[in-house]
This record gives structure tokens, sequence and C-alpha cells, in this order.
């Protein structure tokens, strides 16, 4: 019933295989990238997000969903006439004790009630929570769309985990996802240290984070994000919650604002969370909280939708910043 | 030790019998009114949905009229709910407020967790009490979930407004006094025999429709207005998706619904393919039922922001169009109005009578 094709016959000799720039890109691209690429599949990525894909999305998309669902619409929207297929997976679990979040799992059955208007989908059902052999088996259907070998499938994933874990030390090396897709600009020699908590997919969304992070490096911030703490770092830190959070992701938005908050390593935490965005505004409370208990480092929450100005944005993080350094006693 | 729990529908009844059984000392907390939505909208953080906005209210005026724990249900995701205490207990502790919390989760996921939490708040019981306790004000929540089931289904037909309504409090009433498993069966009975004895009109040509969504604004009439009631008052025959029995219970059958969980999943193959926390599956599980059994059209009830059913909204405008079906999707803040609401389903109900009209002979329309 919905857009979702593995029949043999219509698998055209070498599939475009389109991937949103949204939601999960920049947590994996590396992997399925490769994955397409070593099956032989063009890959297709959507362009960075700018305003006509904005609007797109927001046009489609029910207008009580979160602004980085409704921003992948309009990715998929985009990538829908260029490609065979966009790849759209239904990732429920990256671990054994807890979930993505529910818009994930929802997320090929929400482009699929776009009709007429939804691209063929490749999508399969990611669950850890099942074990390790549900898991590979839906590699193995996902990469049936370009070969019927097992075992190049096998190859080819194992490949993408290798440039995934390429991918990660980079990342552990200081550098952002930014930097690596080349959106970054250098640093001007810093002399503030900002932690940036918050999604992948709304920090390095250049367009919905309204350039947060380039606009810090610019302003003289050095920035640090989660991407750069072992997760070892982030485990430990999320012993301080008395009940284990159960979405992967806000464990790691969790894990990283406490390590910031709790270390001192930096001058000042943003974090930054979308509207409307359901496990945010419980962490947010958790925190907040914790911020306000230890009372180290200065905090500020930024909340963007699809009205907010970048002026506002602009000046609040200007402030933040003459803030922090005025804190330093470098400027008075 | 004065223990308290936020309301729901009917669930203090519930927790009123199981807290009795255990000889625990509890308060019910002041019903939720406009003032519990104020200080819960002051307190809780800006988007979280409805549900915990309330019941921070609940909890807040409970510590006002003397409780000192409060008692809180837990859950293991991927819906907001299960991580609901942890951040009430923030959020109270940060204006200052002195209580203890005991969260009871999921005894299927964290068996020793349950058992403890009832250690906590009941020491010198046994578990094999605490068992007999459970279950027995679990036979009784289900008898009061069955008589509201009939409620809805009879209520449209009743000759005298107002009737079936007072029939079915009497039957509560004589429900929430019974103790043993006899009594709650007698009372069960008698109770049922009241609604049965109210005076019908089975002439009387009504609408269908099925009423499904997150299960805290189905069960909760402060929430939704009392939509309930007023639609079946105008002439509408009711089904709803959640009970509460159902959904506090550990079966995955359902025996008040009598669709398991299962079916849910089968019935939304297609269109919502895989749970997506809360009821986001079984609001388009259901839908797919009451297409099934002919209903007329489908009301939707939703807080803002909720994950779980703004996917099944979501998916609802391409269902619709597929089944050619009306759905009427009802998104709940605490800035939503009781008329606004009630427009649009006088809206609703008009558009459905002129549909059956247009199928093959019905009533006029006639303006009340």
């Amino acid at each position: 019933m919905l857009g979702r094709v593995t029949e043999r016959e219509t698998r055209p000799m070498r599939p475009t295989i389109g991937l949103p720039q949204a939601l999960v890109y920049h947590k994996y691209f590396p992997l399925w990238g490769e994955f397409f690429s070593y099956l032989g599949a063009d890959v297709a990525v959507s362009g960075p997000t700018d305003k006509r894909v904005l609007n797109a999305g927001l046009e489609a998309a029910d207008s009580e969903l979160c602004l980085p669902v409704k921003l992948f619409f309009g990715h998929v929207l985009e990538l829908a006439q260029q490609v065979d297929f966009v790849f759209v997976p239904r990732i429920v679990a990256v671990e054994g004790d807890a979930f993505t979040c529910p818009k994930l799992l929802g997320l090929p059955d929400m482009i699929g009630a776009l009709g007429e208007r939804a691209p063929s989908l490749l999508s399969e059902t990611f669950n850890m929570k099942r074990g390790m052999r549900d898991f590979y088996k839906s590699v193995y259907k996902v990469g049936s769309v370009c070969t019927d070998s097992s075992i190049k499938v096998y190859r080819a994933w194992r490949s993408g985990l290798r440039a995934q874990a390429d991918y990660e030390r980079q990342l552990l090396g200081g550098v952002t996802p930014l930097d690596v897709l080349g959106q970054g600009i250098p640093e001007k020699e810093p002399d503030l240290t900002i932690g940036v908590v918050g999604h992948a997919y709304n920090v390095y969304d250049r367009h919905l984070s309204m350039d947060l992070i380039n606009r810090l490096r610019k302003s003289g911030g050095r920035v640090v994000t989660g991407e750069m703490l072992p997760p070892k770092v982030i485990e430990r830190e999320l012993q301080r919650l008395p009940k284990r959070l159960f979405w992967s992701y806000e464990k790691e938005v969790v894990g990283s604002a406490f390590h910031f908050i709790h270390t001192g390593d930096v001058d000042g935490i943003i974090f930054l969370l979308s509207f409307a965005c359901g496990p945010d505004s419980l962490t947010q409370v958790l925190i907040e909280h914790e911020a306000r208990k230890t009372s180290k480092t200065p905090m500020m929450s930024l909340v963007v939708d699809e009205h907010s100005g970048e002026a506002g944005m602009a000046t609040r993080v200007e402030a933040f910043v003459d803030m922090l350094r005025w804190q330093k006693g470098r400027v008075c | 030790m004065r223990a308290s729990f936020p309301h729901m529908g009917n669930i203090h009844l519930l927790m009123s019998d199981l807290l009795e059984r255990l000889e625990v000392e509890y308060i019910v907390a002041p019903p939720t009114t406009t003032k519990t939505l104020e200080i819960g909208v002051r307190h809780a953080p800006e988007f979280a949905c409805l549900p915990l906005k309330i019941t921070v209210g609940n909890f807040i005026e409970a510590l006002d009229t003397g409780a000192d724990t409060l008692l809180m249900a837990g859950g293991t995701g991927p819906c907001r709910f299960g991580y609901y205490a942890e951040t009430q207990k923030r959020v109270m502790e940060q204006i200052g407020l002195d209580f203890s919390m005991v969260t009871f989760e999921s005894p299927a996921a964290h068996p020793a967790m349950f058992v403890k939490a009832f250690k906590t708040i009941a020491p010198d019981k046994s578990v094999l009490q605490v068992w007999r306790a459970l279950k027995t004000s679990f036979a009784k929540g289900r008898c009061f979930d069955l008589l509201e089931k009939r409620l809805l289904q009879l209520r449209a037909y009743e000759v005298a407004p107002g009737s079936t309504t007072a029939a079915y409090e009497a039957g509560l009433e004589l429900m929430s006094k019974a103790k043993s498993r006899e009594q709650i069966d007698a009372a069960y009975a008698e109770a049922l025999a009241l609604l049965d004895e109210v005076p019908l009109d089975r002439e009387r040509e009504v609408l269908k429709i099925g009423i499904v969504g997150e299960f805290y604004m189905l069960l909760e009439p402060f929430v939704n207005f009392g939509v309930e009631r007023w639609l079946n008052e105008h002439d509408v025959y009711l089904e709803r998706s959640v009970y509460l029995t159902d959904w506090i219970g550990p079966s995955r059958r359902n025996p008040v619904l009598g669709v398991s969980d299962a079916d849910v999943g089968r019935l939304a193959h297609g269109y919502l393919s895989h749970h997506v926390g809360g009821e986001g599956q079984a609001t388009i599980g259901h839908t797919m039922k009451y297409i099934e059994e002919g209903f007329d059209g489908i009301v939707h009830l939703l807080p803002f922001t909720c994950m779980p059913e703004t996917i099944a909204k979501t998916i609802f405008p391409r269902l619709a169009r597929d089944m050619d079906i009306p759905v009427l999707s009802f998104v709940i803040d605490e800035q939503t109005g009781k008329a606004g609401v009630i427009t649009r389903l006088e809206a609703f109900l008009d558009l459905l009578w002129s549909r059956r009209r247009a199928k093959g002979g019905v009533r006029e329309l006639v303006a009340s």
C-alpha cells in the first residue's frame, strides 16, 4: 500500500538512491553513503537546507510536526524526481535498551501518507532490540535492491562500517560534522570555548540552526559538541539520572550537556532545540535543573521553529558571547 | 504518610479502592479545574504535552491539601509518558515543594521495581496480599469500564435527557461501595440493570462515530470538554478506542475493547506498520475497525506536540481519502476553548448527516 518497492523486476541495474540531508543524515551518512556506493548504486544527496526546501516541507507536512521532520519532508520531495528510491529507514532502536524517537519509528509511514507525491521508498526496519540477526536481515534487504549476492552486501556493510568508524574517529578528534562535510569555517583565534548541545539534525543544519556553529566561530569561539565526547564519558554522565532515558539520541544530548555542566571545560553552553520536540521538552528540564544546581557554567537554551528570525537569534548569541567574555574578565 | 495521585477519568475510583485494600492513608486530589490547569501551565515545561501540565497541577493541589507522597506510573518509552514522573519531580523540587514520589514501573519490564514501589507505600503487606488486592481492584475497575462502554452506546437513544448519565452515576456509586468479589459481581449486575432500565427510543436514527486518540484526552472529561456526552446527546452512538483497565493492565488482549494489540497492528498495517509508542498505532487500527463496521465518522483527540498522535494525524488525510471517511482531529492545549470545539463538532455532524442522506435516504436534516 505504501510506496515501498522491492520487486526484483522493477530493479534498475544501477539504481540511484537518494539520501535526504536531514534527520539521521549527519549521524550516519558515511555508513550508508559508502554502503550504497560499494554496491554500485548512484548516491544522490539532497542539497543543504535552504528556504525552498524548508517551504516545501512546511507545505507538505502536518503543521503539528516538529521542525526537523517537516524539513525531512522537504528533502524527500526534492529527491523525488531525481532518484529511483529515497532511502527512509525505520530506525526503531540502535541499542538494546532504548528507542530512537517515535517520529523515526513512524517516518516511512508519514512519508507514505504523501500518496502520489511520495517517491518510491527504500525502507526497512532496524531494531536492535530484536538482536543482530534481525538487524543484518534488514541490511540484506536494503542491499538487495542493488545485488543478489549476500556476500557483496556483507562486504558493502563492512566497508560502510569502516567509513563510519573513520568518521567517528575524526569527530572524536575535535571536528564537527560540518567540517567533514566542508560546510564549516575555520576558527578565528578563539578566546572562548563554547559547548553546543542538541540533536545533530538541528545543530548541523546550517539553515535550521541559523549557522550557529560558524556564527560562534566568527565571534571568536571554539565550539565543542557532543560528537567529540567518547561514548564512555556520555555513559558515565548519564549515571547522574535516577531513571535511564529510553531515547538513544536524547541520551547523547543529555550526557554531553551534563559533561559540559560538570567539568567546566567550557566557558558557556548553548542548548539548541526545536519547538514541539517531544523528548527535548522533558530533557530541557533535566538539563536546566542540572545547570541550575551546579551553577558553574552559564547556559542558554535556544528554541527554533519555522518562524524564528535570524536577527533575534544573532542578538541572543552575541549577547551570550559578550556575557561570557565579560565573565572571563577580558572585556570590561 | 498520606498518598495522592493525579486524576484521569475514573482512575480515582480504582486507586481509592486499591489503596483502601492496602490500608494506605490517601487523599483524592481536588478535582481538575481551570485553576489546576493554570498551576500546571505555570510550572511545567512550555512545550510538554498537556497531560503533563495538568498532572503537575493535580500534584501541587494534592500537596496543598495535605498529601506528602505522590504516586505516579512509569514506563519504558518511546512515548514521553514514561519519563513524566522524573520530570514532574524536578519541576516540583525546583519550586521548593517537599514531598516524596513513588513511581510504579511496568510490572512486565521491571518486576522488582514494581514490587519495591508497593513495599514503599504498604510496608506491612506481603507480595501475595498486594497481588490479591491488585487483582480484585482491577476486576472492579474493569466493571467501571464496561459500564462506561455501555453508557456510550445507550445514551444516544435516551428519552429523557440526562437519564442515562444519572443511571450510570448511580451505578458507579453502587460499585464503589462493593468490597468482596461477590459484592462486586452483584453491584455490577445491579448497575448494569440500572442502565438497561433507562427508557430508550430505539427507533431514533443516530450517527455512529468512533472516538480515537491519546488516552488522557479520551479519558479525562476536563480536557476533552465532555465531548462524549455532548455527542451522545446530539444523537451520536459512540465507540471509544481506549479504556482505563485495558490501558494500565499488563494484558495485550484488551478485554474491555475486545481488540488485542496484535489485531491493532494487523488493522493498521499499510498505514502505520509499526508501533510508535502511546496509542499512535491503536488510533489508526481502531479507525480501520470502525470503517469496517460502517461508522459514519471519526473524531480524533490529541494533545498539542503529542508524538505518537501527531504521526497518526499525519497519516489521517491519506487514510480518509482512501477509505472515504470523514475524520476530525482536535489538537488540544491550554489555549483550546470549548466553544471552538463544539462549533467544529456541529459542523462535522451536519456533514455526516448530509453524507448519510446522499447515500440513500435517511431523514431530512432538521434544525433543532
